[in-house]
């Protein structure tokens, strides 16, 4: 396990930390099955089984099948259901927004995270000292889950997706123009867009009716089920129709949403010369957007992007940064020039939601139509 | 400046050329002048002024940006233009400031052109503070002069040309009289003005090509009514000289797109002396003798041409046809009376680096295959090499643009041909993303370790026709044993892997190739499924042809 370094020892509210014998890494400390608190018998989004798991999000990089008890928003707790069928935990316990929970010697609460419905910060307080676990998360609007909640706090472990200067996604609803221009100018193609089953797709499709477009949106079989999640908590995505058994011709001028792995697949030959969109954070560098042959690049992400991390981590108030999966030794770097302690966490098994989404084992292929 | 960013944005993505064409036209229709015009000008590469180096691109970033997260930023992206454009900080405005529109494309081109090197930097970064992100990338790729986009100019012609439903030859001849922000043009496209009028001296001529022939077509064809030439293994050209309003002769050489090579080849120019317009091809002549494609290759494509390359490389020009005589058009007349033109026109010139392409004697078909199998000995002598088989004319021909089914023929020499095994197939692009149809293949070769083993010699992507694309594609989705990333790895070992049987044009040494060697042109002419891998061909064959290419 990697030791903090002695530049590293700060006063958290006032209490030196050390004079009541609880550092912040004897609260949290990542350990093979990832992020452990010891003083209240809990893992945080782990990657193996274990005996009680808070879980901050559905994405099947931090949600796994095989833990005793599991501690998760309604959502998550469903969504999990939906991927992993009824027997995915010893037993659940769902927790709502704020509402705080005492484990052992900490208490424990969920905040929104504002990256897909039902994401959380778990909140972890050990004495005077709060560390939040922020899990995946974004600052920007999304019209499908609640808005990200800021958590004052003496540590806060962050991703580093985009962790960046040069990823700024922009705003989400020009990108839908973008997708909505190029319908108009090829209405004879199809436009087919990669999108992550679970909160990027459902977020499309309400921009796209957010911006005026009301004819039917298709779906690939991989996106119903979650899709049709959705709609039953309540969030207006209008008229959605499953692709399958459309006839070539009919799905000319039409927008279907599919994983991002379908959209090179042989199940593509169905439409009339399709546009392939991609809708992702990652689609703002060139290389990688044309790397997966994308025709037609979104930058719409499920994450915060460089200003939206930085801004993030200045308003927690915190005075270490933990920093995790995705590009910390930059943030890390960013924050040190701050004059914040600050140190990469080294998690395994969490990747960008890309890896997250090939890995899942809930997203078979669709009706047996993704292989030919 | 943003709408152009848009469009550059698209197009940088768009695999398919119709759907290119469609993109473009769009923005020629809604973008006023001038700014479409410069948009032109900019895709046909028609702007000039002076590039900016990436150093000073470089040095305006580090003075706004940390430089270690420019150094992680600028390994993640690996392109400098697109690094600084994405991580360029947001402008603070200062108090008062009113927040002017972005830039347009006139401005920043018209700035440019009288711009001082002194105030590049200081103009860079305000336009670079005004801009968004798309917008910054392409006005970097602009000012460097490196958009690489895929879009050649003659693209762009043939999209301004849809604009009014004209006809893109149309285009191309009044081309070189045209300057941007071509208002005249845009007017006569969109029926507002009368059509511009070439008083380019050298205008290009659209280009007449040839079928390919096959057996079956001779049936109905009658030996008399052809004449035929050999197929010279060079470049095709258009050789153009007109006199300037001064009376002065100017002289130009096109590619047979119309593209402007002049500046490739100045050492042609001089022997350009009398005004007319040659079809020919550009081939290098050593002591009389035609040198291989190879050979020429080291001649194409160069920006500066040194006197040393002109001693080393002469240039030379093979004339076949003559599209125009001082002020006379002679592409209606028949072919054969083109010709009497031709070649009258060539002993008027009486330049020792233009030459009349001979005709090939014949009487019937027979004959004339007797000659392409073994143009030495049917008078191409010591230059049978650079033959690549013959052209057949109709005698009453006029001379046509484009491709016209019936007047010309190609009738090529057998291709070289290799039985390979499949090493690696890849996706396609646009239409055939879903289909693995870029191939890598093989051939056998002694390995370091003591067996026998496969070393690519070559990619390959067409050929094959959409039955045998499935078939390939079926083949290697079964037959993968491992993937990196868009490329999969085919099983190919001596039992077990597909034969491709791939044709190609010939053969050079490569340094940058394990093998050794490169192909010119390959292509999957047969599928063998009938043949074990280990049947397919070895390096050793390869080389022998190599040698008796080229002789070395």
């Amino acid at each position: 396990m990697r030791r903090s370094s002695p530049r590293m020892t700060i006063r958290y509210r006032g209490i030196n930390a050390y004079m009541c014998g609880m550092r912040p890494q004897d609260i949290l400390m990542p350990v093979p099955a990832g992020l452990c608190c010891k003083p209240g018998g809990f893992h945080i989004d782990p990657v193996r089984p274990v005996e009680r798991a808070l879980i901050t999000h559905g994405h099947s990089d931090h949600a796994r099948p095989g833990h005793g008890a599991v501690l998760a928003t309604q959502e998550t707790l469903d969504m999990m259901r939906l991927r992993y069928g009824e027997n995915f935990a010893g037993s659940v316990q769902g927790v709502a927004y704020g509402e705080e929970i005492r484990l052992g010697d900490v208490t424990v609460s969920f905040h929104p995270a504002g990256h897909v419905l039902g994401s959380a910060q778990v909140s972890v307080t050990c004495k005077d000292t709060r560390i939040v676990a922020s899990g995946d998360y974004k600052d920007a609007r999304d019209p499908t889950c609640a808005p990200f909640e800021l958590v004052p706090c003496d540590v806060f472990i962050t991703e580093a997706t985009f962790g960046l200067p040069v990823f700024r996604h922009g705003d989400a609803a020009g990108e839908v123009n973008k997708l909505l221009a190029s319908a108009k100018l090829f209405p004879e193609r199809a436009h087919l867009v990669g999108a992550y089953s679970l909160g990027k797709a459902q977020r499309v499709i309400a921009l796209l009716r957010e911006a005026g477009y009301d004819a039917p949106i298709y779906l690939h079989g991989a996106m119903e089920k979650i899709t049709y999640y959705y709609q039953e908590r309540g969030i207006a995505l209008g008229e959605l129709r499953p692709v399958r058994g459309m006839k070539k011709a009919e799905l000319a001028g039409t927008i279907t949403l599919a994983p991002p792995s379908a959209t090179s697949d042989v199940w593509t030959r169905r439409f009339p010369d399709p546009v392939t969109a991609f809708a992702s954070g990652w689609m703002r560098v060139r290389a990688r957007a044309r790397q997966g042959g994308v025709e037609l690049p979104l930058v719409i992400s499920d994450h915060a992007d460089w200003d939206g991390l930085t801004a993030t981590i200045v308003a927690t108030g915190a005075g270490e940064i933990w920093v995790t999966h995705g590009q910390e030794d930059a943030l890390v770097h960013w924050c040190k020039t701050k004059g914040l302690a600050a140190r990469p966490l080294d998690l395994v098994g969490y990747g960008d939601e890309d890896e997250g989404e090939t890995a899942a084992t809930g997203d078979a292929p669709p009706d047996g139509e993704a292989k030919a | 400046m943003n709408r152009f960013a848009e469009l550059l944005d698209r197009l940088a993505y768009e695999p398919g050329r119709n759907n290119k064409i469609k993109l473009l036209v769009g923005y020629f229709r809604e973008t006023e002048d001038p700014d479409r015009g410069y948009a032109l000008a900019a895709l046909t590469g028609a702007l000039s002024f002076k590039h900016a180096k990436p150093g000073l691109i470089r040095d305006l970033i580090t003075e706004r940006a940390d430089p270690v997260l420019f150094s992680y930023s600028y390994d993640y992206v690996g392109d400098l233009s697109e690094t600084v454009a994405l991580m360029w900080p947001k402008a603070e405005l200062p108090p008062g400031h009113n927040n002017p529109p972005p830039p347009t494309l006139t401005d920043v081109v018209t700035t440019l052109r009288t711009l001082g090197k002194a105030e590049l930097p200081a103009q860079l970064a305000r336009w670079l503070d005004e801009l968004d992100e798309t917008g910054r990338w392409a006005l970097l790729k602009l000012v460097t002069g490196a958009m690489r986009i895929g879009i050649s100019a003659r693209l762009a012609k043939t999209a301004a040309a849809a604009l009014g439903d004209k006809d893109p030859h149309e285009i191309e001849l009044m081309w070189p009289g045209l300057s941007p922000p071509y208002l005249d043009l845009f007017a006569w496209l969109e029926g507002r003005g009368d059509k511009p009028v070439n008083s380019d001296p050298t205008p290009f001529r659209p280009v007449m090509l040839a079928h390919a022939i096959e057996d079956a077509d001779f049936a109905n064809l009658d030996a008399a009514d052809f004449s035929a030439e050999w197929k010279w293994d060079g470049i095709r050209v258009q050789a153009v000289a007109g006199r300037d309003a001064r009376g002065h002769i100017q002289a130009r050489l096109y590619s047979r797109t119309g593209e402007d090579i002049t500046g490739s080849f100045p050492d042609l120019v001089p022997s350009l002396h009398l005004p007319g317009a040659i079809d020919g091809e550009l081939l290098v002549l050593r002591d009389g003798r035609v040198q291989t494609f190879n050979v020429l290759q080291q001649r194409l494509n160069r920006k500066v041409v040194s006197p040393k390359l002109i001693k080393e490389f002469p240039i030379h020009l093979r004339a076949y046809d003559l599209l125009g005589d001082d002020e006379n058009d002679l592409r209606e007349l028949p072919f054969t009376e083109r010709r009497a033109h031709l070649e009258a026109f060539v002993a008027k010139l009486s330049d020792p680096r233009i030459d009349l392409s001979p005709t090939v004697p014949f009487a019937s078909w027979e004959q004339l295959a007797a000659a392409r199998a073994d143009p030495k000995s049917a008078g191409a002598g010591d230059d049978a090499d650079a033959v690549e088989g013959v052209m057949l004319k109709r005698r009453d021909a006029p001379y046509l643009p484009g491709r016209p089914k019936g007047p010309w023929w190609k009738w090529k020499r057998d291709p070289h041909i290799i039985d390979a095994v499949l090493m690696y197939a890849q996706r396609g692009h646009g239409k055939r993303s879903s289909y693995y149809s870029d191939y890598t293949f093989g051939v056998w070769t002694r390995g370091e370790a003591g067996g026998d083993e496969l070393v690519p010699v070559g990619k390959a992507y067409f050929g094959f026709t959409d039955e045998e694309l499935l078939q390939i594609d079926r083949f290697v989705r079964r037959n993968t044993t491992e993937k990196f990333g868009p490329v999969r790895h085919v099983v190919h070992e001596p039992d077990q892997g597909l034969v491709l049987e791939v044709a190609f044009e010939g053969l050079q040494r490569s340094p940058r190739h394990k093998s050794g060697v490169a192909m010119r042109f390959p292509r999957i002419s047969r599928l063998r499924w009938d043949k074990p891998p280990r049947e397919a061909d070895r390096l050793e064959t390869l080389e022998r042809m190599l040698i008796s290419m080229t002789g070395s």
